[in-house]
This record gives structure tokens, C-alpha cells and sequence, in this order.
């Protein structure tokens, strides 16, 4: 796939159809891989890369590539499609100047999870699709791919591309029977002390880098509450529990309805925080109470919690579910 | 130097908690990282080789209160929260960290000396503990740190099945003999032997051999130049990750909380990476990323050192190198720079 989206790369830059090419760039050891921006055939040859290991959604960078001068080529998985897709009915992103090849993917190997079984010291990681082999300072190991990948791709919810202007490889399909509710089921299921302890035992740990935000694609203020003084939630560190739990309630509440379960937002956290179950929380209420809905899937239907029918929960839904009065 | 079986380290702590705060790296089962936390009897000491966030939050913290005022009237009361005069004791910093203090201690030690940073300095002991598995991402001895013989008010090792331990500081004798009875006396037999074996280890460290040589003040234009910092800074999220996992970036903003009833003016880490870092009544002086993420590096590879006699604002920790969301880290940049030098 690598070889044919390269020559595919060459071709649109060499007729001028682009100017550049959003993909990504290799590392020191395989898994730290960089989002790049490539102008030129000899950049594509010595640093382009595309494998198991391309973890990162390239779709955000398009709101800034997009106003630039002629148009960009950027490569996207099928749950970046989603992503893309959002920020088209967002507005955020200028169509017309990006060129968008859809690129298969059957998940993606994560350090962080192959780092978690223990493996320590490692300088280098390959996968053929089957099997990840591990190299480390202290020995060599392999296991099966689908060890190896984190829960987001383990949970994958569509293999299909929502946008594009060219598809490399095999169409796939929506993956119907996914099992990304299987934890927030859980957590629903706890009394309201434990999911409060469950919560703060998570957000405590927050250290408020802003990296969930500022990869997320949903995320894509001009310029955040938290960062604007005249916004009474200017927020550069939590102060106290409260306003770490703040910060995210905020954003989860922000992007509900927009996030289109790309998974990032937990993939960059550097504490480890499960910052998705919030999101897919909202996604479940969503379809719950307005019917089955997926951000991203289609970028001219409106979206229901921007829609006003007669058939909408009312808010004493609440007390229903078992919420306090 | 002084050891104590391993299987007593329990004692040790609990002997130390008795008298002040303990702080040592745990396991946390939620993120699957080591942090530190405070010693009560059933904390076991981690074996991971760093904690997530880096030992500097001990002297300079994410957010302190600096002081309250209440308004009354025409009047302003002052009042003092200060709290930083604890005694307490962190257990089992790496070599890294151990260095970053110096770092810190150039800056917040100097004329204006900052008292809330000194006053945690000097009720704070540190005892370090020797790595004996470094990450990949490990480039502390391209600093001439050495791993195996970490600084600290105490330097400790785990070989076999003892602690070993020998004071550097006054603070550290103290130290030791305020726990002398659980201690015997020993020679350095062992420690040497794991010194050695760990050397071996360093010596195939990937970025071991990452050449600061470029990195000097006579060529702080010519880097402050580079073509390079383009790419580089590409698809920098801005986020400043890289900086509050840095046991080394020094930055912060003080900031005022208005409660209603009063102010609470506070510090909180900052970051060169943001939009109002630095922020004047025009603006940012750097106006893009690209400024921004030039001035972390330049400032912990050619600033800090022209103003510090050579001595790199880096530690080689492989902290940012295993957060930074889009793999962009300071090894990438010397790299980088370097080729071009
Ligand atoms: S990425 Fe993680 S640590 Fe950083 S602000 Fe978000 S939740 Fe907090
Ligand atoms: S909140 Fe997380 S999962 Fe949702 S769009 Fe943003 S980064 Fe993706
Ligand atoms: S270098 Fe990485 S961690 Fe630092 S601000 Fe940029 S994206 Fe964030
Ligand atoms: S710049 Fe990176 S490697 Fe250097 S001390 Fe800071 S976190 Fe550690
Ligand atoms: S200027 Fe940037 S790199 Fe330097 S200490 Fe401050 S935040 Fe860290």
C-alpha cells in the first residue's frame, strides 16, 4: 500500500493537481511516527511511510492546509473519513482545496499497548498484519497483531470510507456489531458514588497539557474558553478537583453531538486518562433518546441535538433514568 | 556506605513516614504508570523505571496559592497561605530528575531568590535510587549524567537482594543516621558489580550517542536560522505536553482567581508552546508555532546553557519522547539541527 500511495503522491504533485501531500514520516523506532507535510518526490521516497504503526488522524490538519496556496493531498483511514467528514459540516475545512485518497486499514498496532505487557527498552517494532515483533534492548519477542492494538481498533466501528476523492485498496463496511458501549454500560451500571469515585480517580490524574483537545478534530475553536481571559473559564492549570473535573465535563459536553468517536483524545493522553467513555457516553444517550446517530457519517444531515422535532425526549427524562430530583 | 536487606524496606519507610511525609513511585493500577505517592503501611515501592510525571512538582508544583487578599471597604487584607514548610523525604529518583533540581535550582535560586521554591528545597531530602534497565528513550549520559551513580542528598542502589545506600550532603548524613539503626555498614563490592553490568546496557542505548556538539553560543543564530524549524514544527499540536512532562521547563504564569469575596493569586506551570505565552499588550511575540516550538529547544539546548555555563536544560529523561502525541521531540530536533550544522 505504501509503494502505491507514494506513486500515487508523485503523480498528483508532479501535474500540479496538489501543492503538497499530508501523510506520515518515519521515526527513530518505528512507532514515532510524525504527521508530515511532504512537497516533493525525494521527500515522499526518504521519509513517507504508511504500515500498521500510522496511528494518528491527519483530518484536523486540514483546517490549516486547506487555506493554504493550491491544494493539499491528504491521506485518510476510514475513521478519519469520519473526522474529515465533520469539519466539512463544521465548516472548518476548505473542500475545494484538499484532495482526499482513502486509504484501508485493519487496525493499528499501538505502542502504549504493547508497552503495557511488560516489554520495556524497545527500539523497534514491526507488524505484517498477522504479527508484531518486538525489539528491545533486552530481548526479542513477538505476539498477534490483535494484542497489539489498542481498544479503539479492537472496537473499530467502520472500515468504510464517508469522503473521499480516490480510494486506494478494498472498500470495507460499517462494523455493526463493535463493542464500544461494553464499558460505558458498565460504568452506567455503578451507583453514583462509585461512578463519581470511578471519575475522579481517572481525572485526578489530569496534569491539563491540553493534548486531548488540541488533537481532537471536534476541538477546533478559533480560540478555547479555557484559553480566553474575557470567557470567565480562562483555566491554565486545576486549581482544585473541581476544576479538574471542570475541564473535561466542559469539553465532553462540547463536542457531544460532533464527536465522531475517532478515539484520539484517549490515544494522546499522556495519563493514560479513558477520556473516550465520556464521549461515548454522549453517543449512547444519543442514539438512546434521538435515535441511532454517528457524527461524521453523513456531512448534510442535520444533527439532532441541533434539531427540534415534536418527538424529542423532555428533560424530566432524567428522573426517569434515575436521576436525583 | 550503608545497606539494608531488601526485604526490610518496609521497615525503612515506615521508620521515615514516622517522623515526616514519605514520597516514593507507586504502581497506579488505573493508568498502568509508576507516580509518586505518599508512604502508608501496603505501599509498595514501584519497579518501573520513572514515574509519568517528573519529581520537580515537589519544589515547584502545577499550582500553588501564592497569597489571598479580602476586600473590605477601602481596605485590602493580606494574607499569607503559605504552606511550603513541611519537612518530607522523596524516595527513589532516577538519576535524570536528580540533575533537573540543579537545573531549577539556577533559576529559582538566583537573585530574586524564589523563597516558596527555596523553603520546599530546604525541607525536602532526596534519596535517589541507581536505574538498572533504561527505556530506548533514554539520553541521560549525552548530558554526562551518569545512571548508575545518581545524585541526590542520598544516592541509593538495589542490588540483589540489598539497598545500598551513602550520604552526599549534610542533609543526607542526617538522613541516614536518623534511620542508622536499621542500616549496617557494608563496602561497595556489589554496587560496583551492577554498575558495571548497567554500563554494558547504556553503551546500546539508541540515542546514546545524539551529538550536542552543534549546540554552542557562538552558534545561536546560525540555529536560530535553520531552515529546519519549519518542518519540524509542522504538525506541532501546540498542546505543550512535552513542557509539563519536562522535569526541567521552569515556566510559569501567576494569575489572580477572583472567589468573589476575594483574590487567590496563584501560579500554574506555562509553556512556550502557547498562544499567550509571554503575551504582551500587543500580543504573543511569537506569533505561530513555529516561534514557539523554536523556543522550547533553543531555550533548553543554546539559551540555558549561554547563560549557564554550558550546562543543557535537558536531562535526557525521555519523558517528551514517549508523550508528544505526534512523536516530535527534542532527540528529533538535535538530530535534525545537527545534520544541518
Ligand atoms: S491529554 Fe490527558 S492529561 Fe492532558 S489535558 Fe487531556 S486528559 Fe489531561
Ligand atoms: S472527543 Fe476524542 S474521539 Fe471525539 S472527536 Fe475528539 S478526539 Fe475524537
Ligand atoms: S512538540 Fe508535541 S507535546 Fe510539544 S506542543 Fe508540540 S505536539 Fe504537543
Ligand atoms: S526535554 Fe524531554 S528528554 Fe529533555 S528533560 Fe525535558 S522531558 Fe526529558
Ligand atoms: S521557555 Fe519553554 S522550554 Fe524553556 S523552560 Fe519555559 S516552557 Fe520550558
Amino acid at each position: 500500500m505504501q509503494s502505491e500511495m507514494i506513486k500515487r503522491a508523485k503523480e498528483l504533485l508532479a501535474s500540479g493537481e496538489v501543492a503538497r501531500v499530508v501523510g506520515w514520516k518515519a521515526g527513530e523506532f518505528d512507532y514515532d511516527i510524525t504527521p508530515g507535510v511532504f512537497t516533493t518526490a525525494e521527500e515522499l521516497d526518504s521519509a513517507f511511510l504508511y504500515n500498521d504503526l500510522c496511528e494518528a488522524n491527519l483530518s484536523k490538519y486540514m483546517i490549516a492546509q486547506s487555506r493554504k496556496e493550491g491544494k493539499t493531498l491528504v491521506f485518510l483511514k476510514p475513521c478519519d473519513t469520519y473526522s474529515f467528514s465533520q469539519l466539512l459540516k463544521e465548516h472548518r475545512i476548505l473542500r475545494e482545496n484538499v484532495y482526499v485518497i482513502g486509504v484501508p486499514c485493519d487496525g493499528k498496532v499501538d505502542v502504549d499497548t504493547v508497552k503495557a505487557t511488560g516489554l520495556t527498552g524497545i527500539c523497534s517494532m514491526t507488524s505484517d498484519g498477522e504479527t508484531v515483533t518486538v525489539k528491545t534492548l533486552y530481548g526479542d519477542s513477538t505476539m498477534s497483531k490483535a494484542d497489539a492494538m489498542s481498544e479503539r481498533c479492537i472496537n473499530c466501528k467502520s472500515k468504510k470510507h464517508v469522503v473521499y476523492d480516490e480510494l486506494l485498496g478494498e472498500e470495507g463496511d460499517v462494523v455493526a456489531d463493535n463493542h464500544r458501549f461494553d464499558m460505558v454500560e458498565k460504568i452506567e451500571a455503578m451507583t453514583p458514588d462509585e461512578r463519581f469515585e470511578f471519575w475522579r480517580n481517572e481525572l485526578s490524574r489530569c496534569i491539563r497539557c491540553n493534548a486531548c483537545r488540541n488533537v481532537c478534530p471536534a476541538c477546533s475553536c478559533e480560540k478555547c474558553v479555557f484559553d480566553n481571559e474575557q470567557s470567565g473559564a480562562f483555566n491554565k492549570g486545576a486549581s482544585d478537583s473541581f476544576e479538574e473535573n471542570m475541564f473535561h465535563i466542559i469539553r465532553a459536553f462540547h463536542v457531544a453531538g460532533r464527536c465522531t468517536d475517532c478515539g484520539e483524545c484517549s490515544r494522546v493522553c499522556p495519563q493514560n486518562i479513558p477520556l473516550h467513555l465520556l464521549n461515548r457516553k454522549f453517543i449512547k444517550d444519543i442514539n438512546e433518546l434521538y435515535g441511532e446517530y454517528q457524527a461524521g457519517e453523513n456531512a448534510d444531515e442535520r444533527a439532532p441535538l441541533n434539531t427540534f422535532t415534536t418527538e424529542d425526549v423532555e428533560p424530566s427524562i432524567v428522573y426517569e433514568r434515575g436521576g436525583k430530583q | 556506605m550503608f545497606t539494608l536487606p531488601v526485604s526490610k524496606l518496609n521497615d525503612l519507610f515506615a521508620a521515615v513516614a514516622s517522623t515526616r511525609k514519605l514520597y516514593l513511585p507507586v504502581d497506579d493500577e488505573a493508568s498502568g504508570h509508576a507516580e509518586y505517592k505518599v508512604w502508608h503501611e501496603g505501599v509498595t515501592l514501584s519497579n518501573a523505571l520513572n514515574t509519568a510525571r517528573s519529581a520537580k512538582d515537589f519544589f515547584f508544583p502545577q499550582t500553588e496559592n501564592l497569597v489571598d487578599f479580602k476586600m473590605e471597604g477601602k481596605t485590602i487584607e493580606v494574607i499569607d497561605t503559605r504552606t511550603e514548610s513541611e519537612d518530607f523525604v522523596v524516595f527513589g529518583v532516577r538519576a535524570c530528575d536528580a540533575r533537573s533540581f540543579d537545573i531549577l535550582d539556577r533559576v529559582f535560586l538566583a537573585e530574586p531568590v524564589d523563597s516558596y521554591y527555596k523553603n520546599r528545597r530546604e525541607h525536602g531530602v532526596i534519596v535517589t535510587l541507581a536505574c538498572t534497565r533504561p527505556e530506548e528513550t533514554c539520553f541521560c549520559t549525552v548530558f554526562g549524567i551518569d545512571p548508575t551513580n545518581p545524585a541526590g542528598d542520598v544516592s541509593g542502589w538495589i542490588a540483589g537482594e540489598n539497598l545500598y545506600l551513602s550520604a552526599n550532603t549534610e542533609k543526607g548524613e542526617a538522613f541516614l543516621s536518623s534511620v542508622s539503626k536499621l542500616l549496617a555498614e557494608s563496602d561497595d563490592e556489589a554496587v560496583k558489580a551492577q554498575q558495571a553490568e548497567v554500563k554494558e546496557i547504556l553503551k546500546k542505548l539508541p540515542l546514546g550517542s545524539l551529538d550536542l556538539t552543534p549546540f554552542k553560543p557562538e552558534n545561536l543564530l546560525k540555529l536560530f536560522d535553520s531552515k529546519r524549524w519549519k518542518d519540524l514544527s509542522e504538525a506541532c499540536l501546540g498542546c505543550g505536553s512535552c513542557t509539563f512532562v519536562c522535569p526541567t521547563c521552569q515556566c510559569y504564569d501567576i494569575r489572580d482567581f477572583d472567589t468573589g469575596h476575594g483574590i487567590k493569586r496563584y501560579r500554574c506551570w506555562d509553556s512556550c508552546m502557547y498562544s499567550d505565552f509571554t503575551r504582551m499588550a500587543h500580543g504573543n511575540p511569537r506569533l505561530t508555532q513555529v516561534e514557539r516550538f523554536r523556543q522550547r529547544f533553543m531555550h533548553k539546548l543554546v539559551y540555558y546553557p549561554s547563560n549557564n555555563e554550558g550546562i543543557y536544560s535537558c536531562v535526557g529523561c525521555g519523558r517528551c519522547l514517549a508523550k508528544c502525541p505526534i512523536s516530535m521531540n527534542i532527540a528529533k530536533v538535535i538530530k535534525a539541527l545537527g545534520e544541518e550544522a
